[in-house]
């Protein structure tokens, strides 16, 4: 069973996010990247399956350095090698152009599973795995929870939740699955692992090696324009409910909802 | 040139999903923004009447495809059905709910239309015949204000809950057209084996108008029932924060944040939650947001349009008893 697993870099959670000078990107400056957390259920459930049923595990990720770091904790957790679409016409690029990117690196792989995760937590687009799904003209399962493979009839079960249900949701191979929380607890990488990630086949490539031209990517030929980056719509200040007893409180917050919010 | 908005509706069981009316809502008004007539697509198995409701809505035109194939969504079907439809249509623009279906379904016909498609929008305006969208970014600490260029027809997915429902009659004048369109089996290489219906009777999290969710300050599952009480009584949903999930508190689904569901309901309860990014990510944009919370200094409050500092069980279970009151 070889699987692909897509892998991106987003800013730490807790990071502050400040507006460039462009108004259209974010300072980078002092943001602490890592690898986005969708994608580590992603290489955990790859993984899994590799100690099932054997195979090789690849992890690709568009980028330049920054990446490196994150592709090399995959490696770490156990992936084979990896491949990372290094070329200086990709920056900027949306999420179409980032999945015809991906799919031009593996389309001529030998692969039964692609995995990535159900959105980067960024820019929260959820776009690249069905897009790649679809460019790849292969089955795709979004928000899986549960991945089973049966190796003989060359299909997958995925379990994936949607609002209010659980979709059971079977196809051929190969496919690609969105990987979520809840469907694995992903493991951290043991130190004489990491030291032998650093050997791993890592190979960089650029959008030539793939037959792509640069003109088709990079933030001019975005199909989805950034006009601006602005600060968050600023809440009305909110009000502290006064009270000598936590009922005082509970009974003021009751008339509020009740007669300014109107919620009941 | 591409003409009209079409809205891709979505049902669930035959039946409308609300986001279904929100879309077609302000499909409505983006549609008369541009001077254009508002197309509605339906796709589902027994769907005729769900198809009239359009009607009340403001559509001018609904074109349903009524196939048992089509009951429940599946993307490759569901792509091929709907790329023929949009290519002999040429909308302007294509509007979508981003809900879990409408989410997956967009981002892979986006690619099979190759047009750029701006994910779970808070806002939409026309500028000088164009789209322009406005989503949240990194977790809410900014927006991005977005438009499309070269890519028809410009593509756009819409926040549950955040757009209005206007009922505007147009049954009169409506247009409903059945289409035939030949599902090639060959093509179709997914099959839905089962469906899991989630226990219980509660609203569901995404859906729910109000939401109230528990946080660290729980302390336990069993004490999850006094939010559980109040969530009846308000015929909400029960949600939760990454800390009370990873404690084996609450389940995953019920999780709000970053890497949870994204809810935006009338009225948000955080109980017990002190508000960090991870969390604040899910809920930011809920029209309400109320605070309970012993620490004065959590972040929550920052947020919270009313804020209580007081520690939450003796807070809300008063909180349920006064809204009783307001109910009889």
């Amino acid at each position: 069973m070889n699987i692909i697993v897509c892998i991106k870099v987003v800013p730490d959670t807790e990071n502050d996010i400040k507006i460039a000078s462009d108004g259209k990107t974010i300072l980078t400056d002092n943001i602490k990247w890592v690898m986005n957390p969708y994608d580590e259920y992603g290489v955990e459930e790859a993984l899994r399956i590799k100690e099932k049923l054997g195979g090789e595990i690849t992890v690709i990720s568009i980028g330049s350095k920054l990446v490196k770091e994150a592709v090399r904790t995959a490696l770490a957790m156990g992936a084979d090698k990896a491949i990372i679409i290094n070329d200086a016409a990709v920056e900027g690029s949306d999420s179409i152009a980032s999945a015809k990117i991906l799919a031009a690196t593996i389309k001529d792989l030998d692969f039964d599973l692609v995995f990535t995760g159900q959105r980067g937590i960024d820019e929260d687009m959820g776009v690249v795995g069905p897009a790649l799904g679809e460019l790849l003209n292969i089955p795709h399962h979004s928000l899986a929870v549960k991945v089973e493979i049966n190796e003989k009839e060359k299909t997958v079960r995925v379990n994936k939740p949607v609002e209010g249900e659980t979709l059971v949701v079977e196809s051929s191979l190969p496919a690609l699955i969105t990987a979520q929380k809840g469907l694995n607890e992903p493991r951290y990488p043991k130190l004489p692992a990491i030291m032998k990630a650093s050997k791993k086949p890592l190979e960089e490539k650029g959008l030539s090696d793939l037959g792509l031209s640069p003109s088709d990517f990079g933030k001019d030929a975005r199909k989805l324009k950034i006009i601006e980056l602005i600060p968050p719509p600023e809440r009305k200040e909110g009000i502290i409910i006064e009270g000598e007893t936590p009922q005082e409180k509970a009974v003021e917050l009751a008339r509020i909802l009740h007669e300014e919010a109107k919620i009941f | 040139m591409p003409q009209g908005v079409c809205v891709i509706a979505e049902q669930r069981e035959g039946v409308l999903r609300k986001i279904s009316y929100e879309i077609v809502s302000e499909g409505r008004r983006l549609a008369d923004e541009l001077g254009q007539k508002l197309l509605v697509l339906l796709l589902g198995s027994n769907i005729e009447k769900q198809a009239e409701l359009f009607g009340n809505y403001g559509a001018d035109k609904v074109i349903f495809i009524d196939d048992p194939e089509l009951e429940v969504y599946r993307p490759d079907v569901y792509k091929e059905v709907i790329a023929q439809i949009i290519e002999k249509e040429e909308p302007s623009l294509l509007l979508m709910g981003a809900s879990a279906q409408g989410k997956d379904l967009a981002a892979g016909l986006s690619a099979k239309l190759d047009v750029g498609m701006a994910q779970d929008c808070t806002s939409f305006s026309i500028d000088n015949g164009n789209l322009e969208a406005l989503r949240p970014v990194y977790a809410g600490k900014a927006y991005a204000r977005l438009t499309f260029e070269n890519s028809w027809p410009q593509m756009a997915t819409s926040r549950p809950n955040v757009m209005n429902i206007s009922e505007i009659d147009t049954s009169g004048t409506i247009e409903i057209v059945e289409e035939k369109i030949n599902i090639d089996e060959s093509s179709i290489k997914t099959k839905v084996v089962e469906i899991i219906k989630d226990k219980g009777e509660r609203v569901n999290l995404t859906e729910a108008d109000i939401v109230v969710s528990g946080g660290r300050g729980m302390g336990g599952s069993e004490h999850f029932k006094v939010l559980e009480d109040l969530a009846d009584l308000l015929g909400a949903a029960v949600g939760a924060s990454r800390a009370a999930v990873d404690s084996g508190w609450r389940p995953e689904s019920d999780q709000v944040g970053q890497t949870g569901k994204v809810v935006s309901p009338n009225l948000y309860i955080a109980c017990g939650i002190s508000g960090a990014t991870q969390h604040i990510a899910g809920m930011s944009t809920s029209k309400y947001i109320v605070a309970i919370n012993k620490n004065k200094d959590a972040s929550i409050f920052q947020k919270a349009d009313f804020g209580v500092v007081a520690n939450l069980f003796d807070v809300v279970p008063y909180l349920t008893e006064e809204i009783k009151k307001f109910k009889e």
